[in-house]
């Protein structure tokens, strides 16, 4: 990183663009959105899908939270909840939280830090969010006709012999693989090729090593699930042998093909998450980050190792010893890199001044969950632990502290920290962080619970279970409605934000990095001119002070 | 005596209970392997908690200590080195040789899980929607697991449909019923109750009610309990026999005997019916009719009702065939 004595103050100001309107404003009509080729356009576009597909997720959470406050039945019958818990994993897992932070808040962030007017293949990104409508279509689609009740693991043979419509779900998931690979593609060639001049790989902000990071898994992992799924529908339909034994085939086979995706798409979900709580952190102590190689070289050894570990979702499938034994080893490293980066977070607070706005508060939310589902991880590689707790509520509150806790929370974070370059307002404070409080909570209440549940015997899946059990359930699903309402309300101020929000200025937090040089929101090229990058993304935070008539971070004269 | 053993079957029916537990986390430790797995799971949870308290702490000092005053406030944070590498070596290695040593445990804990004694009492599992069914040595069929206190006892595992998971958290261990191979577990009971005993691995609509319980007896329970089955088979009547398949075979789960539809057609006046199948054709409900019906369920479908059934071919001899038969005859 270059000296900052060679900084000067002005080059953290608002770079001079040509008067034009913002590019929510440029092309007028529902067409100008449907066929956009600005990635602004369609990072929002899938901004307000995401969180639709979010909405009906946490739906189908709900009633399976709600059915299980009795043991037996209460609202749905077995079938129904068997339906409720695989949309719920699906839609989770392939509509929202892949594509959350990075085809949602990357699409809009990454050129704009990059100083760039666009993604390298501005095309294949508007098909990469057709194709996401069209994949949803065909989740709607199962639901319709009659929803698949396989879990989101598509696990065979039951798989290739459950009545459902398990092909319009595989086929949809088969769709959203292809919208995620040309997404990977997409921000891979535009690291490479889209930099500012003086824009060095190690001035890259760490939101952006994270996104690369999860391109490379996109486009090395999802093809296999592209092709096992296909598979998959082919057995259905014409009876092929691959995976069923009574054809010959082998179901332990679909799950080597299933995790060496989908144990990979963890990293997809997660590691674009620590690149957005890296920037929120660095900003709101107003202080460089602390291990700035550190964290952008551990996500990149996470995103290699995390293909080496699948088999550790496989302790009791029957798999041998041997392979077992590799795949925890592996897997005990990954808590290495995870380790590094927390540590390193916390330490870029010491000596900081810590600004607690609602951006921060979810960064802080994260660290406090996401190292809870970081230390549960341990618990789960130890083989022998694992037998017992493998398949119980133990996993599931394990994966929730990360996907919900950790993935999720980061992106209501960047959501938040983003928000008034996006749309070009504030949102209410005030509310924002009672809702935060509530999210933070109702997440506690309702995924801890579930420790206890897993470790006691309670396995995962379940629509009935034994009366001893009770309380325990009573307690998360409480905590799941406490969740509920946090999002209800981050729902309504957001709206009320985008209808009559007050104007935000261009740089809200005083960050340093380039989407802050850039009105809000954005004018519809972003940048006239390049900008050229004498800096690290995370200097100069001196070199800014509080407006308070703009309520925005200004240079110093 | 019959109508006892009818009761005891009809009593597990009922959900089982876990036994009290002295752990907040685990349940009552009843094998072997539930002092390895608790105590390193006690390890863990210690040093995991250790290590989350001291993240949190340092955190929250941070937090107060250097918090701005107001959103006015323009100040900066201390700017000194962003980078130590000595610092970054020590919180990977210090973790790292401690889950070096955690690795280690789990592994040999884990050989030690999979590999099972010589000599072990063998009894096979079967999983099937929505049951298990245990074969003991003398070829008695159960739908509960019944072994001996301290004794190796290892379970040879199959599945007839699609996977299931053979789950007793008493004994801390679990292993998965595949299709087309065997797999198996063992343990060796520690302490004499009952115990749950569930389905781990998600298997459809009623998963969630693949629930029956390990029964663990004292020294010569086990022995004698065999003793009286065998006893009680020999001499019971065909209804009885037939009544007793049907609780133990799994039949109840998908048939019912008070006319309700389950999974399939209820047997309650089925004899003598007249049956229309999906491909049109129809026949009456006699006895070569329920024969076939066990031995080739995919041969005759009955309109309305999924093809589901797994075969008996071979798991049933004669005459619990016949037994079977006799008892639908009785539900008019």
């Amino acid at each position: 990183m270059s000296s900052a004595s060679t900084l000067i103050p002005a080059d953290l100001g608002v770079i001079p663009s040509k008067p034009e309107e913002n590019y929510l404003k440029h092309d007028k009509g529902i067409l100008s959105w449907v066929f956009t080729l600005d990635h602004k356009r369609i990072g929002l576009m899938y901004l307000v899908s995401v969180l639709g597909a979010f909405a009906l997720g946490g739906f189908f959470a709900l009633a399976v939270r709600t059915e299980l406050f009795f043991p037996g039945p209460t609202i749905i019958n077995h079938d129904q909840y068997n339906q409720a818990m695989t949309l719920h994993g699906a839609v989770m897992v392939f509509l929202v939280i892949i594509p959350g932070i990075p085809a949602a808040l990357g699409n809009i962030i990454m050129p704009l830090q990059l100083g760039a007017k666009d993604v390298a293949f501005p095309r294949l990104n508007l098909m990469s969010y057709h194709l996401w409508v069209l994949g949803a279509l065909f989740f709607i689609s199962s639901l319709v006709i009659s929803a698949a009740d396989t879990g989101w693991t598509f696990y065979v043979p039951y798989s290739t012999t459950t009545p459902t419509a398990v092909i319009p779900a595989a086929f949809g998931a088969f769709i959203l693989g292809f919208s995620s690979i040309f997404t990977g593609l997409n921000f891979i060639t535009t690291v490479h090729k889209l930099r500012p001049p003086g824009m060095t790989w190690f001035r890259l902000p760490l939101f952006i090593w994270a996104l690369y990071s999860t391109a490379v898994i996109q486009v090395l992992a999802t093809p296999v699930i592209g092709i096992t799924l296909l598979m998959l529908i082919v057995e259905r339909v014409v009876g092929l042998g691959i995976f069923d034994p009574a054809l010959g085939g082998d179901p332990v086979l679909f799950q080597h093909f299933f995790w060496f995706y989908s144990h990979p798409a963890v990293y997809i979900m997660i590691v674009p998450a620590f690149g957005v709580v890296s920037e929120i952190i660095a900003v709101f102590s107003r202080k460089e980050i602390f291990g700035y190689k550190f964290i952008a070289l551990s996500s990149v050894a996470i995103a290699l190792l995390g293909f080496l570990v699948w088999g550790h979702h496989m302790f009791t499938s029957g798999q041998s010893v041997l392979a077992g034994t590799i795949f925890s080893a592996i897997t005990f490293l990954i808590a290495i890199p995870t380790a590094i980066k927390i540590l390193n977070w916390v330490t870029t607070m010491y000596k900081g001044r810590i600004h607690l706005d609602t951006p921060m508060l979810y960064a802080i939310a994260f660290l406090w969950v996401f190292t809870i589902g970081g230390l549960t991880g341990v618990f789960l590689s130890t083989m022998s632990v694992d037998v017992h707790l493998h398949d119980t509520y133990f996993v599931v509150a394990h994966f929730h502290y990360v996907m919900m806790g950790g993935a999720i929370t980061a992106f209501m974070g960047g959501l938040h920290y983003w928000w008034p370059k996006f749309i070009g307002r504030m949102y209410n404070e005030k509310l924002a962080k009672v809702a935060t409080v509530l999210v933070f909570v109702g997440l506690n209440v309702t995924f801890f619970p579930q420790f206890l549940l897993g470790t006691r015997g309670m396995p995962r899946r379940y629509y009935n279970y034994l009366p001893e059990f009770q309380g325990l359930h009573q307690l998360s699903t409480i905590g799941a409605f406490v969740l509920g309402l946090g999002f209800l309300m981050t729902a309504f101020y957001l709206i009320q934000s985008a209808k009559s929000g007050k104007k935000a200025p261009a740089n809200p937090w005083g960050g340093t990095t380039l989407e802050w040089q850039c009105a809000s929101p954005p004018p519809y090229y972003n940048f006239h001119d390049t900008p050229e990058v004498n800096r690290g993304p995370y200097e100069g935070y001196a070199h800014l002070k509080f407006d308070k008539e703009t309520q925005g971070y200004v240079p110093t004269e | 005596m019959i109508s006892k053993l009818l009761a005891s079957i009809a009593t597990s029916e009922s959900l089982p209970k876990s036994p009290p537990s002295n752990d907040t986390w685990m349940p009552l430790d009843a094998s072997t392997f539930a002092g390895h797995v608790d105590g390193l799971y006690d390890f863990l949870f210690w040093l995991s908690t250790l290590c989350a308290l001291l993240i949190y702490g340092v955190m929250f000092y941070f937090i107060m200590k250097y918090r701005a005053p107001n959103r006015d406030d323009s100040a900066v944070g201390v700017e000194g080195s962003h980078h130590n590498t000595a610092m970054e070596i020590t919180w990977s290695v210090v973790p790292l040789v401690f889950l070096v040593g955690i690795f280690v445990f789990g592994f040999k804990g884990y050989v030690d899980l999979r590999t099972s004694p010589r000599n072990a009492l063998e009894i096979h599992a079967q999983g099937q929607k929505w049951k298990w069914l245990f074969t003991y040595p003398n070829g008695h069929v159960d739908s509960e697991l019944h072994a001996p206190i301290d004794q190796d006892v290892r379970i040879i595992i199959q599945s007839v449909d699609v996977l299931h998971s053979l789950y007793i958290p008493a004994f801390r261990t679990k292993m998965d019923a595949v299709p087309g191979r065997y797999s198996d577990l063992w343990f060796h009971a520690t302490k004499t109750g009952e115990f749950p005993v569930f389905c781990a691995e998600y298997c459809g609509t009623a998963h969630s009610d693949m629930i029956t319980k390990a029964v663990v007896h004292e020294p010569g329970g086990y022995e004698s309990w065999m003793d009286e089955i065998k006893a009680k088979l020999d001499n019971m009547n065909p209804v009885e026999l037939g009544k007793l398949m049907y609780d133990q075979q799994g039949c109840k789960t998908c048939h019912s005997t008070d006319g309700s539809p389950l999974v399939g057609p209820s047997w309650k006046g089925l004899f003598g019916s007249k049956r229309s199948f999906a491909d049109g054709s129809g026949a009456v409900a006699d006895e070569n009719y329920i024969t076939n019906s066990i031995n080739n369920p995919q041969g005759q479908i009955v309109s309305g009702f999924a093809p589901a059934m797994p075969t008996y071919q071979g798991k049933l001899n004669d005459k619990q065939i016949n037994g079977i038969i006799e008892y639908i005859k009785t539900l008019k």
